[in-house]
């Protein structure tokens, strides 16, 4: 019988590295896009894309979607949607202020009592779509009605403001530097490249790992390629940031939720399990995985996230606005959906969905910076979203 | 005679694979034409080469149908042509009816609205030269795999067929519906509709065919010719394997023990007629080291007992005891039901055993994944090892451990669910139709796993609807019908007479 297994998968020569892209198109596809929408935004902007003063307001703009993207991508992977999050964090936004700015509530305090009262929003609406099989587009749903009017009750129609100083600066502060080098942020500079000198032994470490059972699926072109690419980026990116006010508080929250829930995705039973129950839940509960109270969890997380994003959103303002999440949680969807996750469940990762946001998140400035209205700017983020799932399914049906 | 269909020099690769390389095939008119190989030879692949589910471009080489070069773009061009097929696994929709299942896309009507009354009466001529007695406004639903599988001829019966592609059409029905199948083909053949049929029962290929190609790697090895030359059963299997087998069945010294597990009084509900009972006051024991065959006609209630003793999988007001080793033990969800070492191998692999979209790899350790993780953390390296063992354990044909299952051929997905159980160390393992779609050589390879898992002790329950196989592998039979045990059979006295006589005394399969 071994023989059979030998003789049976001839590799078809140099095709293998033809193939091997045709079957990860997505990935890099999304990679090559995102460069080349900053490409041309660069060129199509004067310049003013790249500039430090705009790489740290593209982050600042765009932490509260990354966040959330980061939730939502783990409930899309698990078959759902979640469209309650715009209001969830608007609402948590409003909380916020009530706690802090009319109680006067300690920020400590107050971020956590917000958080928990998160974390409980989206278990409730969890409850009902794990274990009453609700479909999650209907709790959802009437979840987004529910906390936009709580919210208005909350604020009574005003804005609540000004928030303590030391609650903004998690928003809009900045991490400390070690020494003063004029126009250099030196300690983001070298947390940068130790993040990157990181970022490329951990796969350096995985693919050795990887040979020693075997040719690894990736050809070392790409491999090579992708670290080049990713450590370059990372090392550009804080440098822009570090020769302006070096990096920003979120930025250094995000990178721990993106790491962590990379991890937490890809390396840990959880993850696993919540990808098969996505993938075919049937199949997964008959391999004994409790689907029921992971698809509680994905929820529970994607309250808690929705709050500190409705956090860091409120402390950017300065206030709690009734205006403030309103159609959020479709910009967060199409992030996902453009990172490449599937709507039918089982397929995406986290630093796809990063990825998307980015995308999303460059195209909403660039245009901005180019004088292209609202109009025309919804028009086109639209087309992209459509285009990126149109490759999706076009890609899906060649490797078929 | 002249031949319907040549294929020539066909040639398809996908990435990291060569399915077919330069394949060739003949069918004469009027034929039956049997196409037979190792699971993954490519016989799914090359039909669907010939259907256009493949477009004209994504392979090598040509096509002649009824002597002219074709170049199919979609399945709608093939059957523009008269090329129907009825794929591995059947295409109807469940909730409508047999008639609207026979006419989808293809609609009796004027100006877009729906002529009933032609299409019921269409419909009955076609269920009547299938001869399935079953009212045309009957929910697909409602019947049974077998007669299902008429409904897809039926169907391509509409749509003036004059090849027919059936890809294992008998692997999920039993003797009765089988034979009824393959007389139909022959009726067929005596029309002069020509038919492709693929199959891994040998003895239904010696019986109807007249001629037979030979899959193996991706190759063409031969053509045997059924009306010049006496094929045996053993022929064909030298040419699919590549050496002859001399057994079916592999020989067990079974060294059986004390009882290991006893079910007592298990009674199952139907989920949505819950006043039907679907398993009616079943009890049976398993012992250490036993093979216990579970025999019965499709529909007789083995699987909806399997699924309701693995966690409550299955069914509504569940009653009865499950004993493991004389102690009463708690299998009333599918996480305690495997704690206890209690594991079920599903018959339906697309819908409850695979995680299509995910490779080899993530599926094998599904069931025990704590098994390659520190804590939470799973470890990629045993993950890799454990995925690699079983992928050569069983022999699964495949470009690596990172193939999606989705991509695998039907017999190899199979394979890929067993490896998965045989992963969650089982002391208890229900095997439900675990050879379905397998062919010779790896059902050889299961049921010698079978019997080493015996032999270190393990308790086996095997359901199957292929009685050879009962009868070759088990140490003791019961038989099942309309939800109850209606016999029992240590394999001495057991033979396929007399567990179709039980059946028969009881009265009608539910
Ligand atoms: N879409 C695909 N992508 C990659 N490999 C594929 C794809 N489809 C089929 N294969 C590979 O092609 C080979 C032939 O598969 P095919 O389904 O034709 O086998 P088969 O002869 O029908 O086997 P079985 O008897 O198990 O049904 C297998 O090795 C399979 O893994
Ligand atoms: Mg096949």
């Amino acid at each position: 019988m071994t023989d059979a297994t030998q003789s049976s998968a001839r590799p078809a020569g140099n095709s293998a590295f033809v193939g091997y892209l045709r079957t990860h198109m997505r990935e890099y596809g999304i990679l090559f896009a995102l460069i080349a929408i900053m490409a041309f935004f660069q060129v199509a902007t004067g310049g003013i894309l790249l500039r430090p003063v705009n790489v740290t307001n593209l982050v600042l703009q765009n932490s509260y979607i990354i966040i959330m993207a980061v939730g939502m991508l783990l409930v899309i992977v698990a078959g759902h949607i979640d469209l309650s999050v715009g209001s969830v964090m608007g609402f948590i936004g409003a909380l916020s202020a009530v706690l802090m700015v009319q109680f006067g509530l300690p920020f400590p305090v107050a971020a956590i009592v917000c958080l928990l009262v998160g974390a409980a929003i989206g278990a409730i609406q969890g409850y009902w779509i794990a274990y009453w099989k609700i479909p999650s587009f209907i709790v959802t749903l009437a979840g987004m009605l529910v906390f936009k009017g709580l919210m208005m009750v909350l604020l009574k129609g005003q804005s609540i403001g000004p928030f303590p100083n030391e609650f903004r600066l998690i928003a809009s502060g900045f991490i400390p530097d070690i020494a003063a080098i004029e126009g250099l942020h030196l300690l983001s500079l070298l947390l940068g490249i130790a993040a990157a000198v990181v970022l490329v032994y951990l796969s350096l470490r995985s693919r050795a790992k990887e040979a020693k059972h075997g040719t690894p699926d990736e050809p070392y072109a790409f491999f090579a390629g992708r670290n080049v690419l990713i450590a370059g980026a990372v090392v550009a990116l804080v440098y822009l940031l570090a020769t302006s006010r070096g990096l920003p508080n979120v930025l250094i929250i995000m990178a721990v939720l993106i790491a962590g829930y990379s991890f937490v995705a890809k390396q840990t039973t959880i993850g696993r399990r919540i990808y098969a129950v996505g993938g075919n839940q049937k199949a997964a509960k008959l391999s004994g995985i409790n689907s029921e109270r992971l698809t509680f969890l994905v929820f529970a997380n994607m309250g808690m996230l929705a709050a500190l994003a409705g956090l860091v959103f409120a402390a950017r303002l300065n206030m709690a606005t009734p205006k403030a999440g309103e159609t959020f949680e479709l910009d967060v969807i199409a992030a996902v959906f453009i990172g490449g996750a599937s709507m039918a469940g089982g397929v995406g990762t986290i630093v796809g969905a990063v990825i998307g946001a980015f995308i999303m998140g460059v195209m909403n400035n660039g245009m901005s910076l180019m004088g292209i209205g609202i109009d025309w700017q919804q028009m086109i983020k639209g087309l992209v979203l459509l285009a990126a799932v149109i490759f999706d399914v076009y890609n899906k049906n060649k490797a078929a | 005679m002249t031949s319907i269909l040549e294929m020539r020099g066909i040639t398809k690769s996908f990435p990291g694979v060569n399915a077919l390389e330069n394949v060739n095939l003949k069918v004469e008119a009027g034929e039956i034409h049997a196409l037979v190989g190792e699971n993954g030879a490519g016989k799914s692949t090359l039909m669907k080469v010939l259907s256009g589910v493949y477009p004209s471009g994504d392979y090598e080489g040509e096509i002649l149908f009824e002597g002219e070069e074709r170049h199919f773009h979609s399945i709608s061009d093939s059957e523009k042509c008269g090329i129907v097929i009825i794929h591995q696994e059947l295409a109807l929709v469940p909730l409508l009816s047999i008639a609207e299942n026979i006419f989808l896309g293809n609609e009796r009507a004027s100006n877009g609205v729906i002529d009933w009354s032609e299409t019921y009466r269409r419909t009955e001529e076609l269920l009547k030269r299938v001869s399935l007695k079953e009212s045309p406004r009957t929910r697909v639903t409602h019947l049974g795999l077998g007669k299902q599988q008429l409904v897809e001829i039926a169907k391509a019966l509409s749509k003036e067929v004059k090849l027919l592609i059936l890809d294992e059409p008998t692997s999920s029905l039993n003797e009765t519906d089988s034979q009824a199948l393959l007389k139909l083909l022959v009726e067929l053949r005596s029309k002069g509709i020509s038919s492709i049929l693929i199959s891994h029962k040998l003895n239904e290929i010696s019986q109807v065919a007249d001629r037979i190609t030979v899959l193996r790697d991706g190759h063409t090895v031969s053509t045997l010719d059924c009306h010049t030359q006496q094929i045996s059963e053993a022929d064909i299997v030298r040419d699919m394997v590549g050496r002859s087998l001399k057994d079916r069945f592999p020989h067990g010294d079974p060294k059986i023990g004390e009882v290991m597990f006893e079910v007592r009084n298990w009674t199952a509900h139907h989920p949505i007629h819950s006043e039907r009972k679907v398993v009616d006051d079943v009890s049976f024991n398993v012992r250490a080291g036993e093979v216990v065959g579970i025999a019965g006609l499709m529909g007789a209630g083995r699987t909806e007992l399997a699924m309701s003793l693995f966690g409550k999988s299955y069914g509504d007001r569940i009653s009865g005891e499950v004993l493991l080793n004389g102690q009463p033990v708690d299998t009333s969800s599918v996480p305690r039901a495997i704690a206890n070492r209690i594991c079920y191998a599903t018959e339906d692999r697309k819908t409850y055993g695979l995680v299509l979209d995910q490779p080899i790899r993530d599926n094998v350790p599904l069931a025990n994944l704590n098994g390659i993780a520190n804590g939470l953390v799973v470890d990629n390296q045993k993950e890799r090892e454990v995925a690699e063992r079983y992928r050569k354990l069983m022999a699964i044909k495949s470009s690596g451990i990172g193939q999606k299952t989705v991509n695998l051929s039907g017999g190899n997905q199979q394979k890929v669910v067993l490896s998965k159980w045989l992963y969650a160390e089982p002391e208890v393992l229900i095997l439900d139709e675990p050879t379905r779609g397998i062919d010779v050589g790896a059902k050889y390879e299961i049921y010698s796993i079978i019997n080493e898992l015996a032999a270190q002790g393990k308790a086996i329950v095997l359901i199957s609807s292929e009685m050879p196989e009962l009868l070759g592998t088990c140490d003791r039979i019961y038989v099942m019908n309309a939800g109850r045990f209606v016999g029992e059979l240590p394999i001495a006295e057991a033979s396929q007479e007399k567990i179709m006589s039980m059946i028969l005394k009881t009265g009608k399969a539910a």
